[in-house]
């Protein structure tokens, strides 16, 4: 177990470092100084642009200049936005809490729809309902994430009036206690559905072909040999086997939610990630750009390292193999 | 009779597909060839809802929504073919060399795919063209940038399987050399698998386009389909078809490709094959 750890960890070392590596190119990528990017497009204090030249070395060689990147990175030095008057990573860290408070009960809806549906679809592989399992998936490929969400507020909010169609609190009433957290769950229904759905497409996929999978493995003929109904067999001998590779993909997938997260804050006002992002965009607040890119980055490979000590928890033939190869 | 009917079905989404992809074609050659249709032309008949006179309905400026995704097409086709050629060739070039030589080459190939997938791609695309600005060849450059690893580890397990046939050494043993092996003999039967990835990325890169322009991120005075769903944000309280059509032209493309690449995809499968 240990050494499949490791091998994991090692895994993620020289990714992380590829990954600092292009976002250190990127900031060349501005046309003219570097330092526009280092700084954003804003009148600073005096000075503060000499500053920010020398400390990140832009006169020097570009090892240098990435060693000097590197070391400042290594400080949880990510820049200063100006635009929102503090410092890149707080301001980064705080947002992620409400994309994470948009991501997370979406991820996990998904995950038990899209397992439910496999369920119901696989047994029944080649019937209608089976095809229609497909075709949603399908769909949930295709669909701009954007447009959805915003075919959501125009039935759901502004037609049938049903559930708001912006933000995450109501500023009509100030709210506390209970009534508070009901009403960001209010606000969360119709965002969350739109970060759910590539979702489901995913995991109904993944899982109707693990169930298909299970279905056909010897061990399920045998506790059928044994009498177990079919309910029972598909519950408790098919649905933990197929259940592995629907654990994984999640955690694989963890970036396209995180993209699917920005895109639906931009069409929800939703305040986090998604809607720094944007308005850094339009701020040309070049340091929170980058910082955003870091950190998604950085969370992604960290869920695959997770993902991947998941799967060796939950299937013991993985760290087995990998004992014995090692 | 069940198994010839999935068949059929599928076979015949494929082909539905691929019509719709040759319709979009000839929208797009004929938007450009029709003379004297400016679509960005401006009227006083702003934000008219779909009528007789104005199918679609009219956007803030009264322009003209259907004309507009019709222009639109070009740079939907355009951006996704152009990116998946880009990324194709690319891929197939590096893919070929690593599967076919091996070593340390195949190791730093198969290590920089691997960053490229772990990467929020959109993420970064988006980073990229805000820092660098608009513009459609820049953004056709990030797409085949993020593109081109599927398609170089589809062709470097193709061309691992390949080279390893007995036509191949049939072609060594007459005394050829080894790059002119790898590009008449191996190269070209090692494509198939190919064409089906370059087509599911022409749907993720007018995906991705349309995304970049919806975040405001292309130039203001091209219309595209994202763009369109840009402006159509601000309105949907009162213009909600200014959402509405341009949206599902981009859902029904994407989706189109990518039944077209799930149809090339299992036609060209010896396992699949009828």
């Amino acid at each position: 177990m240990r050494a499949y750890l490791l091998a994991r960890l090692g895994w993620a070392v020289p990714i992380v470092i590829a990954i600092l590596i292009i976002n250190f190119l990127i900031i060349h990528l501005v046309p003219g100084d570097p330092i526009q990017a280092l700084v954003g497009d804003f009148p600073t204090p005096p000075g503060y642009a000499e500053q920010i030249r020398k400390e990140y070395g832009l006169d020097q060689p570009l090892l240098t200049q990435l060693w000097l990147y590197l070391v400042n990175l290594a400080g949880g030095n990510l820049g200063f936005s100006f635009a929102n008057r503090q410092p890149v990573l707080p301001l980064i860290l705080d947002r992620a809490r409400f994309t994470l408070l948009l991501m997370l009960p979406a991820l996990t809806c998904a995950a038990v729809l899209g397992v439910v549906l496999a369920l119901a679809a696989a047994p029944r592989a080649g019937s209608l309902y089976d095809s229609s399992v497909t075709a949603i998936s399908l769909i949930g490929f295709s669909v701009p994430i954007f447009w959805l969400g915003q075919i959501l507020i125009i039935a759901f909010a502004i037609k049938l009036r049903w559930l708001p169609a912006q933000g995450m609190i109501s500023l009509r009433e100030t709210l506390t206690g209970w009534a508070a957290v009901a009403d960001v769950l209010w606000h969360l229904v119709l965002p969350g559905f739109s970060v759910t759905i590539y979702y489901i497409a995913v995991v109904a996929r993944v899982a109707r072909a693990s169930v298909l999978d299970a279905l056909s493995q010897d061990f399920v003929l045998t506790a059928k040999a044994k009498g177990l109904s079919g309910r029972y067999v598909l519950w408790r001998h098919v649905l933990p086997n197929a259940l592995i590779p629907v654990a994984t993909v999640i955690g694989y997938n963890f970036g396209y939610s995180l993209t699917g997260a920005i895109l639906v804050e931009t069409v929800f006002a939703w305040p986090g990630i998604g809607n720094l992002f944007i308005a850094s965009i339009g701020n040309r607040d070049y340091p929170v750009l980058q910082g955003i890119f870091l950190l998604t980055a950085v969370a992604v490979v960290l869920a695959n390292v997770v993902t991947d000590m998941l799967y060796a928890v939950l299937d013991p033939r993985v760290r087995g193999s990998y004992g014995k190869n090692a | 009779m069940r198994r010839f009917l999935d068949r059929f079905l599928a076979y015949r989404a494929g082909m539905t597909a691929g019509l719709y992809v040759l319709f979009l074609i000839a929208v797009a050659i004929a938007a450009a060839l029709w003379p004297g249709i400016d679509p960005h032309e401006i009227s006083d008949r702003a934000m008219v809802a779909p009528s007789m006179a104005h199918l679609l309905g009219t956007d803030e400026l009264g322009r003209d929504v259907l004309l507009g995704l019709i222009y639109g097409v070009r740079v939907s086709l355009t951006v996704g073919f152009s990116a998946a050629l880009a990324a194709t060739v690319i891929g197939v070039l590096i893919g070929a060399a690593a599967g076919f030589y091996g070593g340390w080459l195949d190791l730093v190939v198969m290590r920089i795919s691997e960053v490229f997938q772990v990467v929020p791609g959109f993420i970064m695309a988006a980073v990229i063209i805000a820092l660098s600005g608009p513009g459609l060849s820049r953004v056709v450059m990030v797409i085949a940038l993020l593109a081109w690893p599927q398609i170089a580890r589809l062709m470097r397990g193709e061309v691992m399987r390949v080279k390893q046939l007995e036509f191949v050494d049939a072609v060594r043993c007459l005394g050829v050399r080894e790059w002119v092996i790898l590009g008449t003999e191996v190269i070209p039967n090692s494509l198939a698998p190919v064409l089906a990835g370059a087509t599911l990325i022409v749907a993720q890169a007018i995906l991705l386009e349309a995304s970049l322009s919806f975040l405001g991120l292309s130039s203001a005075d091209i219309i595209s389909w994202g763009r369109m769903l840009n402006s159509g944000q601000r309105f949907l309280f009162n213009a909600p078809w200014l959402s509405i059509f341009p949206g599902f032209a981009i859902f029904i493309t994407v989706l189109a490709f990518n039944l077209l690449g799930d149809a090339v995809g299992s036609a060209l499968n010896p396992k699949t094959q009828r």
